[in-house]
């Protein structure tokens, strides 16, 4: 898995020269994608995030009102999970609990730490066993959905990911998860 | 039995509770049925809060804390009035916590007992949220079965009817998980057991068959468990006169069957059921009725302490 992520970047980091005649071949327009991303100096690059789940990360990190430099981008082709994006936030690096919440919307995301432009650690998150209040019950009668009280879900599967909601026991699958 | 403690506990879900327990629960129950004991819960009151009518289950709690000499207090759905005024679920059983020893809870929304077990102090027993648990009504058939066959242990069950809304199937088949039981989905192919539910039994390595054909099934079956099949589940009324028609059980099943099949049912029955067959030894739905008095009398003891 590692050497893909290499070759698929290594490309886009380098020079722009070859990337005007990439057009033709679908897969160099990731690369062409890719390279209009700003780098950043230090914080955090999130990448093979699903790209109907971009925005989801976008709120689990409460992106809005961050004030350093976030750059997205989305729906670029990925080998791995289809279509993907990938977040660059300057300025941050992420809590336990926020990766731990990114793993269930997006289970093979890889976290990058940034530091002085270079990519200081690198790590594949984790789905947790328990998770908490960022995410809603798909059951539309679960007491969670009606009264104002936190969610909590323990991680029965994960690879699709499977969450048993520690209320009404629903069992939701990776499609049906949603952030509150 | 070491380590197998009830008192101050909650009963919320099938799930919380391993086979040694479940067969613990079980024995007190046989024990409040031989001997039964009138001053037991004497000065202790159960509260029942029903936020949805359901009166046999109702009746039947009453029924066994008073057979105890225990007192009960509570509210069926139409007297609330703090609730529609929007006090939360959670005040609800602040209040009457303060009140009583332990709380009978039921109510339309799933996970509605177990918010009210995170907000009481003292124990809850749901009886039933929603499509999700039903704890006693599970022990009962538990009860039932042990009873009526002498064992739970590798027995062969038949689930029948609409088996994706049929909570009691539900619980009732992870229950049995425990006791290594071989089970027969029998159901049209709209009210099968849903996916979750045959990936749980799956994990704990149960064996199981999927069929709508009732006489398939049947030769093999000790325990033959029937359910509501209700009309609001089908969108097309024609569908559910067809399925009504061929899963209508009477005498004539018993022809196919062990001569010791014993038919259960949560009751009531709308239909299911053919009387005709309520008069052969294998209606067994009558007396797992019965059983709810000594099985709620373990539960309410043994959760306030009254019995080890
Ligand atoms: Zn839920």
């Amino acid at each position: 898995m590692t050497t893909k992520q290499k070759n698929h970047k290594k490309p886009a980091k380098k020079a722009s020269p070859r990337n005007w005649q990439a057009p033709t071949k679908p897969s160099s327009g990731v690369q062409n994608k890719e390279i209009r991303i700003t780098a950043i100096k230090d914080g955090t690059v999130i990448d093979h995030v699903p790209a109907a789940k971009v925005f989801d990360v976008v709120e689990i990190l409460n992106l809005k009102s961050h004030k350093d430099v976030v750059s997205i981008a989305t729906n670029l082709d990925s080998k791995k999970i289809g279509k993907k994006g990938i977040l660059k936030v300057a300025g941050r690096e992420l809590t336990k609990k926020e990766v731990d919440e990114i793993s269930v919307v997006a289970p093979q995301a890889t976290i990058n730490i940034i530091k002085d432009f270079k990519v200081k650690e690198k790590s594949k998150v984790e789905v947790p066993q328990q998770l908490t209040a960022v995410f809603r019950c798909s059951n539309p009668k679960c007491i969670t959905n009606l009264q104002p009280i936190a969610t909590s879900f323990s991680i029965i599967a994960k690879n699709p990911v499977k969450a048993l909601c520690f209320y009404c026991e629903r069992v939701m699958g990776a499609e049906e998860i949603q952030l509150r | 039995m070491g380590g197998i403690v009830f008192k101050g506990r909650d009963i919320i879900s099938i799930r919380d509770f391993s086979g040694e327990e479940l067969l613990y629960v079980l024995s007190i129950a046989r024990r409040m049925e031989q001997r039964p004991q009138p001053a037991l819960m004497k000065g202790r009151i159960m509260a029942s809060m029903f936020f949805e009518p359901s009166t046999r289950t109702r009746l039947s709690f009453t029924a066994a804390m008073k057979r105890m000499g225990g007192d009960t207090i509570g509210f069926a759905k139409g007297e609330v009035t703090s609730t529609k005024k929007g006090e939360t679920l959670w005040d609800t059983v602040k209040m009457i916590e303060a009140y009583s020893d332990v709380i009978v809870i039921r109510h339309s929304l799933e996970g509605a007992a177990r918010l009210s077990a995170e907000a009481a102090s003292i124990p809850v027993i749901n009886a039933g949220d929603g499509t999700n648990q039903h704890p006693t009504q599970t022990m009962i058939d538990l009860y039932t079965i042990q009873k009526e066959i002498g064992k739970l242990d590798g027995i062969t069950i038949g689930f029948l009817g609409d088996l994706k809304y049929g909570r009691t199937v539900h619980s009732l088949a992870i229950a049995l998980s425990h006791f290594k039981a071989k089970m027969y989905f029998i159901s049209p192919t709209a009210l099968k057991m849903p996916e979750y539910y045959l990936d749980e039994l799956e994990q704990k390595r149960v064996t199981f068959h999927e069929t709508d054909d009732v006489l398939k099934a049947l030769k093999h079956l000790d325990v033959l468990y029937v359910t509501r099949i209700q009309q609001e589940r089908f969108a097309d009324p024609l569908e559910y006169e067809k399925f009504k028609n061929v899963y209508k059980v009477g005498p004539d099943i018993l022809n196919g069957a062990k001569k010791s099949l014993i038919v259960l049912h949560p009751l009531p029955r709308v239909g299911e059921i053919d009387p005709a067959l309520d008069e052969f030894p294998n209606a067994a739905y009558f007396r797992q009725a019965a059983n709810g008095i000594p099985v709620r009398q373990a539960v309410l003891s043994l959760v306030l302490g009254a019995v080890k």
